[in-house]
C-alpha cells in the first residue's frame, strides 16, 4: 500500500482534528436539528461597513496594501485601543499589524517568539487553535487547568507550579471562549505579580473584548510593567460582527511588530484590501452598532444561564464573549455522552466542554450567538432530554403503557 | 437608558415575551416588570400589540395606496378637523400632517384598485377643505415597520473549525 501520511510532518501527524467537527458534520444532515454550536455573531455586518466594503471596491481599491496594513487604519486602531481601552500604542507605523484575522496574529506571534522545545502555558478550557499553533512553531504547550469553583479565572497558583526554565510563553485569553470567563483588574494584577519579573511573554488574545457584560475590560497591557512584554491581539469578526472579512490585529513593542511582519509578508503580504476599508469605517462610525448586538447577546445571556440553572444544570454566570458553559455533572454522563445523546434524542447540537481541553470535563458549551427564538426551543428540548435522564423509569412506563395499548 | 425604554425596545423586538422571561433578560425582578408594562399599557405608551404580515403570501387580496392630500386648514382648528375626518373611515390605515408639497399623507387599504379609487371619488375628494388629491398605489412592499419582509437574510452560518 502507498501509504501517503508517512510523508506528513510529524508536527501535523500529531495534531488531532478538532473536537466540535464531528457533531456539526452531522448536524448539517439532520432535518429540524437545531444547533448551539456556532461561534460567530448571528449578526450580518452592519450595513454601514459593509457599505463601504462595497464602496471601496468601486473605487478601484483592489491592490496589496503596505505589508503592515493601511496607515489609515492603523492610526484608526491606535486611537480605537486608546478610546475603548486605554491602552497607548501612538507609535502606530511600528506597534500596530494589520492581520488576516486574529488567527493568523495567534500563528505567526507564536512563530516569532518560540523555539523548539520551548513551553507555551496554555489555560484550559480554551480556544481550540493554541494548542496546535505551539506544536506547527515547534513550541511544547503546557496545560494549565483552571477551575470552575474560581469562575474559570486564571490563578497564580494555578501556573506557578507549571513554570519551568523552558517556559517562554503565556496565553492570555480573556473574554474567554469556551467559558465566557473574564479576568478583572484585581485578578490581573495578581497574575501580574507572577509574571512581571520573569522572562514570559503574554499572548493577549482579546477578540471578545468587546463582548464583556459587566464593568469595562482589562487588559493584562494595561499594567504598565507587563506593556512591553505582551503581544495583544484583537480583531473585527466578534465585535462588529465581520467573520468573514477575515482581519486582525496585533499591537505591541517594534520589536515584535518587526518580527511578526516578517512571517506575515511572506506567507501572506498583507491583508484583503476591502476588508481594511470596512475596518476604518467599522471603528469611526460603528460603535453604536457594537453597543446594539452587546446589549441584545447580554439579554441572551441572562436568559440562558437561568433556564440551565432551572433545569438543574449548574450554570456559571459568563461576563463575556457569547457562549455559556453549564455543568453536566449531575446527570452522570461525559460531555461527549452528553452531547451525542442530545443530539440524537432531542437534536439539539452543543460542543463538549472536552474539546476545549481535558479540565472542560463535565461540561457544555452553547453558543447564544441565535435568534431568542431558536435559543427557546432548543433550551426547550435540552430541558425535556434532562428531565428524561433524571426520571427515566416514568417515561419507560409510559413506553410500556403504550406498548400494551399497541397490542 | 431607563429600564421603560429597555422594556419597550424588547416588546417592540418580541410582544410574545413574558414577563418573566424580560425580567430575565435585563436582571429585574418579575413584577416590577410587570408593573411597568401595565403602567406603559395604561399611558398608552404601548398603544397596540401588532402583528406586521406580509399579506402577499396569503391568499388574501389587499390593495394599499398612498394619497397626497391637499387641503385648506380650517380657522381654529387647523388641520386637525379635516385630518379627524379622514381618519375615522375604516378604510383609512394611516394618516400624516407633513411639510412640504401636499398636506395630508393618507394610507388607505382595500380589496381592490377600484375599491380605493372608488373612496378616493366618493369619499375622499368631495370633502369640503380638501383642494386635491393624488393617488399611488403601492406596488410591493420592501421593507415594514424596520422589517425587511423579502426572504433574505437567514441564517446559513457553517459550522468552521476551531
Amino acid at each position: 500500500m502507498n501509504n501517503l501520511e508517512r510523508f506528513l510532518s510529524r508536527s501535523v501527524q500529531s495534531v488531532p482534528p478538532s473536537g466540535i467537527r464531528k457533531f456539526f458534520d452531522i448536524v448539517s444532515e439532520m432535518k429540524d436539528a437545531l444547533s448551539l454550536g456556532v461561534g460567530e455573531p448571528d449578526f450580518v455586518t452592519p450595513w454601514s461597513i459593509r457599505e463601504m466594503g462595497i464602496y471601496s471596491i468601486e473605487e478601484g481599491h483592489t491592490h496589496y496594501t503596505s505589508n503592515f496594513g493601511l496607515l489609515e487604519l492603523r492610526k484608526e486602531i491606535s486611537s480605537y485601543l486608546k478610546r475603548r481601552f486605554d491602552l497607548d500604542y501612538p507609535n502606530y507605523r511600528d506597534q500596530i499589524l494589520v492581520t488576516v484575522g486574529a488567527s493568523e496574529a495567534i500563528d505567526i506571534a507564536l512563530r516569532s517568539i518560540v523555539n523548539p522545545g520551548d513551553e507555551v502555558l496554555i489555560p484550559e478550557p480554551c480556544f481550540v487553535s493554541y494548542k496546535p499553533c505551539t506544536i506547527f512553531a515547534g513550541g511544547v504547550p503546557v496545560a494549565v487547568s483552571t477551575k470552575s469553583e474560581n469562575d474559570f479565572k486564571l490563578r497564580p497558583e494555578d501556573i506557578i507550579s507549571k513554570i519551568t526554565p523552558r517556559t517562554k510563553v503565556l496565553i492570555l485569553s480573556y473574554p474567554n471562549n469556551p467559558t465566557g470567563a473574564i479576568m478583572t483588574r484585581e485578578d490581573l494584577k495578581e497574575l501580574v505579580d507572577v509574571l512581571k519579573d520573569r522572562d514570559i511573554i503574554v499572548i493577549s488574545d482579546e477578540i471578545y473584548a468587546e463582548l464583556t457584560y459587566e464593568g469595562d475590560h482589562v487588559s493584562v497591557a494595561n499594567f504598565p510593567e507587563m506593556k512591553d512584554k505582551t503581544i495583544l491581539i484583537n480583531g473585527f469578526s466578534k465585535a462588529f460582527a465581520m467573520t468573514g472579512w477575515r482581519l486582525g490585529f496585533v499591537a505591541a513593542n517594534e520589536i515584535f511588530i518587526k518580527a511578526m511582519a516578517k512571517v506575515h509578508q511572506y506567507i501572506i503580504m498583507s491583508a484583503p484590501t476591502f476588508s481594511q476599508y470596512a475596518a476604518i469605517e467599522a471603528l469611526r462610525n460603528g460603535e453604536a452598532e457594537v453597543e446594539k448586538m452587546r446589549e441584545e447577546y447580554n439579554r441572551r445571556r441572562r436568559y440562558m444561564v437561568n433556564r440551565f440553572n432551572k433545569m438543574g444544570l449548574e450554570c456559571f454566570e459568563p461576563k463575556g464573549a457569547f457562549y455559556v458553559f453549564p455543568s453536566i455533572k449531575s446527570t452522570g454522563l461525559s460531555s461527549e455522552e452528553f452531547a451525542e445523546r442530545l443530539l440524537y434524542q432531542q437534536k439539539v447540537a452543543v460542543v463538549p466542554g472536552t474539546a476545549f481541553g481535558e479540565c472542560g470535563e463535565g461540561f457544555i458549551r452553547c453558543s447564544y450567538a441565535y435568534s431568542l427564538e431558536t435559543i427557546k426551543e432548543a433550551l426547550d428540548r435540552i430541558e425535556i432530554f434532562v428531565k428524561n435522564l433524571k426520571y427515566p423509569n416514568e417515561s419507560q412506563g409510559i413506553q410500556k403503557n403504550s406498548m400494551v395499548v399497541e397490542q | 437608558m431607563s429600564i421603560e425604554v429597555k422594556v419597550l425596545e424588547i416588546l417592540e423586538q418580541n410582544p410574545k415575551l413574558s414577563a418573566e422571561e424580560i425580567a430575565i433578560m435585563l436582571n429585574e425582578n418579575k413584577e416590577n416588570i410587570e408593573m411597568i408594562i401595565k403602567k406603559l399599557e395604561n399611558e398608552k405608551v404601548i398603544v397596540k400589540y401588532h402583528t406586521i404580515v406580509d399579506w402577499e403570501k396569503t391568499e388574501k387580496e389587499v390593495v394599499e395606496a398612498i394619497i397626497e392630500v391637499k387641503v385648506t386648514p380650517q380657522r381654529g382648528f387647523g388641520y386637525d378637523a379635516i385630518a379627524k375626518r379622514i381618519y375615522k373611515f375604516p378604510e383609512v390605515k394611516a394618516v400624516y400632517l407633513l411639510s412640504g408639497d401636499y398636506d395630508l399623507h393618507v394610507i388607505v387599504e382595500g380589496k381592490s384598485m377600484k375599491d380605493i379609487a372608488h373612496f378616493v371619488g366618493s369619499k375622499l375628494a368631495p370633502l369640503e377643505y380638501v383642494l386635491s388629491t393624488a393617488t399611488h398605489f403601492i406596488m410591493k412592499k420592501y421593507k415594514d415597520a424596520g422589517v425587511i419582509l423579502e426572504d433574505g437574510e437567514k441564517d446559513d452560518r457553517e459550522v468552521i473549525t476551531p
